[in-house]
């Protein structure tokens, strides 16, 4: 069913379209061609982005084909026998490392966009400066995040070795400022007038960030955290420097001990053998990632939907 | 509305650790095995030698469920930064360890052995269009020493056949042992290099496809990835004073192929060798490594090396692992 918005903008466009064409003659040809050609240039745009999309989707899975089996899910990774080597430790310590993540930066992200949209004074210069560096740090390299983690989370203060745990929190600082940012966003889009509503009907602020603006932002903030969690998958460099191993015989055994390896390290190792068979691991084991990746998206798109409202 | 936003919070975490659980399933098979070991062995270091560590390691979790072993690729000189600061137990190295790397570990407080665990020939390959077929250890200092104004094979004193390409140079990244024993070979000094090389890090195959590519091309890597690209890359002989000798099996194990042939290892610290899982492991490792050498293409060792490999180990952890070492 259309949106019914969408509808009414049509309409009303179409509308205001017929009565200028009526009143003042046909516009003139320039200003149609124009149109023409901006709408042309945003497909183009639309369109490259989807092949190198679909490049890498097809690439990988050609190169890939004669590693497709259910052995990428359920074996483990081997050096002797390529035929039957798999990711299955690997899918495991990712989705380990991805759980850590989700746990910290959910609260850590809304905890810190709903403080700088509903409490912080944006006129302050101590808020100004946060908000800055904020931006900043979602375009600091993966690795430098990686070395940080290795100082700060694997040795140094925390000391927890090289560990799943600290593998979750290397890669949760990397993107909590995109959950932060979108956060925000969707915060902000929630109208004053449903704020403005709530306090008026005597509910404190913290009510109304509970009550109104949060289920509010839901849609928001999942998108947010999708966009995190797609990233948090893909990343090898951090996860190199923190610890991940390329070749692990056992399973994830608890976040806190024991080694533990991840898809993009997986791949990557796999992509450095010698042998052929391993390259077609390596571009199976992209497709194996995507399909990880997807059925964790679909899950919050669901949820998503689920909670989208209109005002 | 409240109820619903725990519900996802919630809900996201139950997705992430379910789908983990349910995936780990099969992780808890425990064995009734009396005489299978359980424990965790770390093990980092040189790329060149982790294939073969991985093998050894597959083959031993088949029988000991129970240990879990997790191999890195950090590099030799990565590795050893780990292993001297008693992250890891048993490091891989394509080079001896280093005098830094010595003093690291003496300042960590770890102990650690020697094994060699196979042979190598570190490989010049060239592109299989390019008619020259023998270089001497002086022509390739010339082209890989620091600042070498060599652009083009024609510049090389010397050369024969006369070859009109310019150079496409491509080597590892500083962490890799392969490096360090290649500029300490060629140049005399080890970590001594031109800047204007392809640095491929550890990706060998980079390597591959690079010299592969280009008609002037020239890299490095171990044997065996030599042997696996036979179709797309040509060996060059190496005349260090004595004639040409081609890079094989036979003239890594004898020597002859100077001075590139080169020794495999791997330390395992003393700490670790303590630990009956870890002995166990190192057993099945020397009991095993020629079987899989040949396997996964590496160079075996010898009957000899293998010899007195075997009885280092046996004394070591007759001994209890806590003997007075090197370092």
């Amino acid at each position: 069913m259309p949106n019914p918005m969408a509808e009414r903008t049509r309409l009303a466009t179409a509308g205001a379209h017929a009565a200028v064409v009526g009143n003042l003659g046909k516009q003139p040809r320039g200003d149609v061609w124009r149109g023409n050609l901006f709408l042309a240039l945003l497909l183009l745009a639309v369109v490259l982005a989807l092949i190198g999309l679909i490049a890498l989707i097809v690439q990988s899975a050609l190169k890939g084909a004669p590693a497709f089996s259910m052995d990428l899910f359920t074996e483990g990774p081997s050096i002797v026998n390529p035929e039957t080597a798999g990711f299955r430790p690997a899918i495991i310590g990712s989705l380990y490392l991805i759980a850590g993540v989700v746990l910290l930066i959910v609260p850590l992200g809304v905890g810190a966009a709903v403080y700088l949209e509903e409490y912080a004074d944006g006129d302050r210069w101590w808020n100004r400066l946060i908000e800055l560096n904020i931006q900043n740090l979602a375009a600091v390299p993966s690795i430098i995040y990686g070395i940080l983690g290795l100082a700060f989370f694997v040795r140094g203060p925390l000391s927890l070795g090289f560990v799943v745990a600290a593998g979750s929190l290397t890669l949760a600082l990397l993107v909590l400022p995109t959950v932060i940012l979108a956060a925000r966003e969707a915060i902000r889009a929630v109208p004053p007038s449903i704020r403005d509503g709530s306090l008026a009907l005597g509910a404190t602020q913290w009510q109304t960030i509970r009550r109104q603006v949060l289920p509010a932002s839901i849609p928001g903030i999942v998108t947010g955290v999708i966009l995190a969690v797609s990233r948090a998958l893909g990343e090898a460099a951090p996860l190199l420097l923190v610890g991940a191993a390329t070749f692990v015989t056992a399973d994830q055994p608890n976040p806190f001990e024991g080694g533990y390896s991840a898809m993009p390290v997986q791949i990557y190792n796999y992509a450095l053998q010698a042998q052929d068979e391993f390259k077609a691991l390596a571009a199976a084991g992209v497709v194996v990632m995507l399909v990880v990746l997807l059925a964790l998206n679909s899950f919050a798109i669901w949820l998503r939907n689920r909670y989208e409202q209109q005002w | 509305m409240s109820s619903k936003w725990w519900l996802v919070l919630g809900a996201c975490g139950l997705l992430a650790f379910g789908v983990a659980a349910c995936g780990g399933d099969d992780g808890d098979s425990s064995s009734g095995d009396g005489e299978a070991v359980s424990g965790e062995i770390r093990i980092d270091g040189s790329s060149t030698v982790a294939p073969l560590t991985s093998a050894i390691a597959e083959g031993f979790n088949a029988e000991n469920p129970d240990v879990n072993i997790t191999v890195g690729t950090s590099g030799t000189g990565g590795g050893f930064e780990k292993f001297c600061a008693g992250e890891t137990d048993a490091n891989d190295a394509s080079e001896e360890i280093g005098e830094e790397e010595i003093a690291a570990c003496e300042a960590g407080g770890v102990k650690y052995e020697e094994l060699q665990v196979a042979n190598d020939a570190l490989t010049v390959v060239v592109n299989p269009e390019n008619p020259v077929t023998c270089m001497t250890v002086d022509q390739l200092g010339s082209v890989w020493e620091p600042n070498s104004e060599i652009t083009s094979w024609s510049d090389i004193e010397g050369l024969e056949p006369p070859y009109d390409e310019s150079l496409d140079l491509y080597g590892p990244g500083s962490d890799s042992g392969t490096f360090g024993y290649f500029t300490e070979a060629v140049n005399g000094e080890e970590d001594a290099i031109r800047n204007d090389f392809n640095d491929v890090g550890e990706d060998d195959n980079a390597t591959v496809t690079g010299v592969s590519g280009a008609p002037g091309g020239m890299g490095y890597f171990g044997y065996s990835f030599f042997k696996e690209n036979e179709s797309s890359l040509k060996a060059l002989e190496i005349d260090s004073g004595s004639g040409c000798v081609a890079p094989s099996a036979e003239t890594a194990q004898d020597g002859a192929y100077a001075p590139l042939s080169r020794p495999l290892f791997i330390y395992p610290s003393a700490e670790a060798l303590a630990d009956p899982a870890f002995d166990a492991f190192m057993e099945y490792y020397l009991d095993n490594v020629n079987a899989i050498a040949e396997q996964v293409g590496f160079i075996p060792l010898t009957d000899q090396q293998l010899g007195e490999q075997t009885d280092k180990l046996d004394t070591l952890i007759r001994e209890g692992g806590g003997t007075e070492t090197t370092g």
